[in-house]
């Protein structure tokens, strides 16, 4: 899942200044579960919102509301009145979602409520660890199920570095060595050859080194026709 | 002054009873909401408290290692926590919230942590939030944190009241 964290009320505040009426618009998907921004998140952010509003002598007319995904227009246009009604829309969606609300709406001023920090997963309740970089061209099949790219602080490919001490990474006492993790693995599975496999320099035009990228399935499109 | 106090049903809400049937007094700006144990306390409902006009809140929950749900009285002192942090970035002073736990047999003590919570909330003066809107509203977006189990009209001032709400509302 996308994690996100939600940005301190202040500067929330600062955002919205300007504005009367607000709408917190919270996501049901990724930051729902990490708990930054869904409809619970959303409900305690628009109060807290009216609060503060009211204590600084200017109240607000703060609402909110939650879609299924910000991140894809069809759930959007269900909401379509209360964005336009607003002066301001806080999005507490990642920053996918605060950029798919003002490409659907252009004339709406939407703000991040959250700070979009990265894709992971929940080690335990209330915690969150990093995954994926979304490098786009995924080697955990060599790596045992471990990624080095998200998980390494260097981000090597043939590993471990001389930071590595008893397993941990020389940056954090709190972070273990990828490639130890790694090495552990790849020896309990009995698959140790594949460390020895002397990987070649990624490819870093298929991450973000390449610019934007998209990914278009023909198949798949509608209006593949009447776009060409 | 008006202080919510969720009491759960185990413990503190009887051990508000027990302060009624011992005919002891304790203010009467606290006006208790029955859960049916603190670790059903929603923080957004807590807010909503405030939001209307609560100048206080007293979370009162079974004895740490007593609760009748294993260990929602210590979800629920977390979450006090967590309404802490909230209410001080809102701007309010984060005493205003605090937890408290005690047995069922302990009316008196129900009675004196009343007192406390009163006493601390009249040190930092009235909320606000209820200076803002000019009295508690009953009405509002999100629900209403207050007006679930009150007792009495309006604001009932400093004066005390003999026979706790708890008391009153097994009566009828």
């Amino acid at each position: 899942m996308i994690v996100a964290e939600q940005k301190p009320l202040d500067e929330i505040k600062g955002l919205i200044a300007e504005a009367e009426k607000v709408l917190v618009l919270g996501c049901g998907t990724c930051v729902t579960v990490c708990f930054a921004g869904g409809e619970k998140e959303a409900g305690i952010l628009a109060t807290s919102l009216r609060m503060a509003s009211k204590i600084d002598g200017q109240p607000k007319d703060v609402t909110h509301t939650t879609v299924q995904r910000q991140c894809e227009w069809e759930y959007l246009d269900a909401v379509a009145d209360q964005i336009r009604e607003a002066d301001i829309v806080v999005s507490v969606g990642c920053g996918i979602g605060v950029q798919a609300v003002v490409e659907r709406f252009p004339e709406v001023w939407v703000v991040p409520g959250l700070n979009t920090s990265f894709m992971g997963l929940p080690t335990e309740q209330g915690v969150w660890e990093e995954r994926c970089a979304a490098c786009g061209s995924c080697i955990l099949g060599l790596t045992g199920g471990i990624c080095p790219i998200a998980r390494c602080a260097k981000q090597l490919l043939n590993g471990p570095c001389g930071g590595s001490q008893n397993g941990v990474c020389e940056i954090s006492k709190e972070l273990p060595c990828a490639w130890q993790l790694i090495y552990d693995r790849l020896k309990s599975q009995n698959r140790l050859h594949l460390i020895t496999q002397i990987q070649p320099p990624k490819d870093w035009s298929k991450s973000r080194d390449g610019g934007p990228r998209r990914i278009t399935r023909e198949d798949l499109r509608l209006a593949a026709e009447a776009s060409e | 002054m008006q202080i919510v106090a969720y009491s759960c049903h185990y413990c503190a809400y009887a051990a508000a009873d027990l302060a009624g049937v011992l005919r002891l007094s304790y203010p009467a700006a606290i006006r208790i909401v029955e859960v049916p144990c603190t670790g059903r306390l929603d923080v957004l409902e807590v807010l909503h408290a405030f939001e209307h006009g609560a100048d206080g809140v007293m979370v009162a929950g079974c004895l740490e290692g007593d609760c009748h749900f294993q260990a929602g009285n210590l979800n629920a002192r977390r979450r006090v926590a967590r309404v802490k942090e909230l209410i001080t970035a809102v701007g309010l002073e984060p005493e205003r919230i605090e937890m408290f736990n005690l047995s069922s047999a302990m009316g008196r003590q129900f009675a004196d942590y009343a007192v406390k919570m009163t006493q601390q909330t009249a040190s930092l003066g009235p909320s606000p939030l209820r200076a803002a809107s000019g009295r508690v509203s009953r009405t509002g977006a999100g629900g209403d944190g207050l007006g679930t189990r009150r007792e009495g009209s309006g604001d009932v001032g400093p004066s005390t009241q003999k026979t706790p709400a708890a008391h009153q509302e097994r009566q009828r």
